[in-house]
């Protein structure tokens, strides 16, 4: 492994010769990724980590005697101690190995059938990712506890925290919310949050899927119950994400899925669990996905999540704030602070027909919903397109996509 | 290849001024399409009298390849009969899934160039698919999944 030698400011030019799939043409034109938020690009550490464990080390985890299976459990073990000191987790018990975001925020919802009841209430915000609201809508339907929403301000993306209590105490037992909003770029006070949940009894879940390879994370200072994300948005593999919860609380929890691995003993009629994490670990799980993930965390840290904040933040507002001058152009999220994405529309042009324009022109962004659909229909938009920025994005092609979205806006605004 | 294969004249003045984008208070069959990948919606209206098409129209949200293949759709239904909609439809989807023009139909042509960009056919069918569906007085919901 050759994690990046870092003086004082992180040669960004360098890192980007990281990252082999950065090097290509597309339509023609040099590759300019700009849909960090849908999935990032891996660097050479964590492909090749990949390969060095399928090359020398795989076997399955906890249940072999022999050499290659000791080496494999290591690894996999490994992962997750370095999975609990990236983002300060009291132990790597804490940490429970999952598919991604989205299996992680399952999981609690599934667990918590049995601990909700009629007149109960779940507590998410207007801005979530549909996957930080279909498993809630899902444990109502099973428990017959109901909805609630914190709003959002408008066009600015903002929580409006000013009926935050008094929402709270509507027997809410549990408040989700994102860190980073995927579709606006809002970064949501999560320690605030989490301490005025902790007041009325509240059991906090923080989706962090956009932020754990943008910003530090410290769950023990945030003082949330837990903290979901995925490895391929924080330049790991696809299928494999983690889940924090607090031990205390995991305890206690049932089992999401049955299987081998996630068992104590087991009779004919009934079994006993296994301790935690592995209760919540049924299967053989994707133990190459944990050492490419655990590759990617020595990978950013090496850098520096602060100055990748900084650095795909600043990429962020830069583009905000000279897109506004483009004709016709309506901005979504907060014009100061935020998260390494823009969304935005486009009087006269849909957002499909501008990514299929900058497509063209090498430059690949997303457009359509983001997820998101109940926060674009209260906004009064169906679709945005959105640019979003990772560690390898430089200034010269943010110069790029603002001048490709304002020949979008003629062509078909004409 | 060159945008303006994709988006010819006829497909961007379309989007820009959709014809028939209206609701049609004589309309006796309503039909719905959506693209649930991008959210596209259309309705559409149609007004059917015997076996033929006294009037049509539609309304909705999406890309310009949706709107502009629903504004000319309706332009070259009206006043068909239903058998003559189904095999119009037809010669559509060769058009659009080929890319082989038809000399006698350049309207209908303009929409060639979407052959190259597969995720886009369903864009183009889909005001299609909803007014198949009306005239055959099918009260579901066209959808491109």
């Amino acid at each position: 492994m050759n994690p990046p030698i870092v003086a004082s400011a992180p040669d960004w030019a360098a890192l980007r010769a990281d990252f082999p799939i950065l090097d290509q043409t597309v339509h023609g034109r040099p590759l300019v990724y700009l849909d960090n938020g849908a999935t990032t690009q891996k660097p050479r550490a964590v492909i090749e980590a990949l390969v060095r464990y399928y090359e020398r080390d795989n076997a399955n985890v906890h249940r072999g005697v022999h050499e290659l299976s000791y080496r494999a459990t290591t690894a996999y073990e490994a992962a997750r101690a370095r999975a609990a000191r990236f983002i300060h987790a009291g132990a790597p018990e804490e940490i429970i190995f999952t598919r991604g975001t989205t299996e992680g925020l399952n999981l609690i919802a599934y667990s918590f059938t049995s601990r909700l009841k009629p007149g109960d209430a779940i507590l998410v915000t207007e801005m979530e990712h549909h996957s930080n609201l279909v498993p809630w809508q899902l444990l109502a339907e099973r428990t017959g506890a109901k909805l609630l929403f914190v709003p959002i301000t408008g066009d600015d993306g903002l929580l409006d925290l000013s009926h935050l209590d008094e929402l709270l105490a509507r027997n809410v037992k549990l408040f989700a919310f994102p860190q980073i909003s995927n579709s606006l770029g809002t970064i949501n006070p999560v320690a605030e949050l989490c301490t005025r949940a902790r007041r009325h009894g509240v059991v906090t879940v923080v989706d962090a899927a956009q932020s754990a390879g943008h910003l530090p994370i410290d769950v023990t200072a945030l003082d949330c119950d837990f903290l979901a994300f995925s490895g391929h948005k924080m330049a790991g593999p696809t299928g494999i994400g983690v889940l924090y919860g607090r031990q205390a609380l995991l305890e206690t929890m049932a089992p999401f899925q049955g299987g081998g691995e996630m068992i104590a003993s087991v009779q004919f009629d009934h079994s006993t669990w296994n301790k935690v994490p592995h209760k919540f670990e049924a299967g053989t799980p994707d133990i190459a996905g944990a050492v490419g993930l655990h590759a990617a965390m020595d990978y950013l840290d090496a850098i520096g999540r602060p100055a990748i904040a900084e650095h795909d933040g600043h990429l962020a507002r830069d583009a905000y704030a000279r897109l506004a001058s483009v004709p016709g152009i309506r901005l979504f999220g907060p014009p100061g602070e935020r998260g390494g994405l823009v969304s935005f529309s486009l009087a006269g042009a849909h957002p499909h027909d501008v990514v299929t324009f900058a497509d063209q022109e090498g430059i690949a962004l997303r457009g359509g919903h983001h997820c998101t659909q109940p926060l674009w229909r209260k906004l009064g938009v169906t679709a945005t397109t959105r640019a979003s920025f990772y560690l390898y994005n430089t200034a010269a092609e943010v110069d790029f996509l603002i001048e490709v979205i304002g020949r979008a806006a003629r062509f078909f605004g004409g | 290849m060159d945008l303006t294969e994709l988006y010819q004249s006829v497909i961007l003045e379309n989007n820009r001024r959709p014809r028939n984008f209206r609701k049609l208070p004589t309309a006796n069959r309503i039909a719905s399409g959506n693209n649930p990948v991008c959210g596209d919606e259309i309705t559409v209206y149609v007004q059917v009298e015997g076996d033929r098409i006294a009037d049509i129209s539609f309304q909705g949200a999406g890309c310009a390849i949706s709107q502009a293949s629903a504004s000319v759709m309706t332009q070259r239904l009206k006043g068909r009969t239903l058998a003559e909609a189904e095999a119009l439809f037809g010669r559509f989807k060769e058009i659009v899934t080929e890319g082989k023009p038809d000399e006698e139909d350049l309207d209908l042509s303009a929409f060639a160039g979407v052959h190259q960009f597969p995720a886009r056919i369903k864009c183009a069918t889909l005001g299609w698919h909803a007014a198949i569906n009306a005239v055959h007085g099918e009260s579901v919901t066209a959808t491109t999944e």
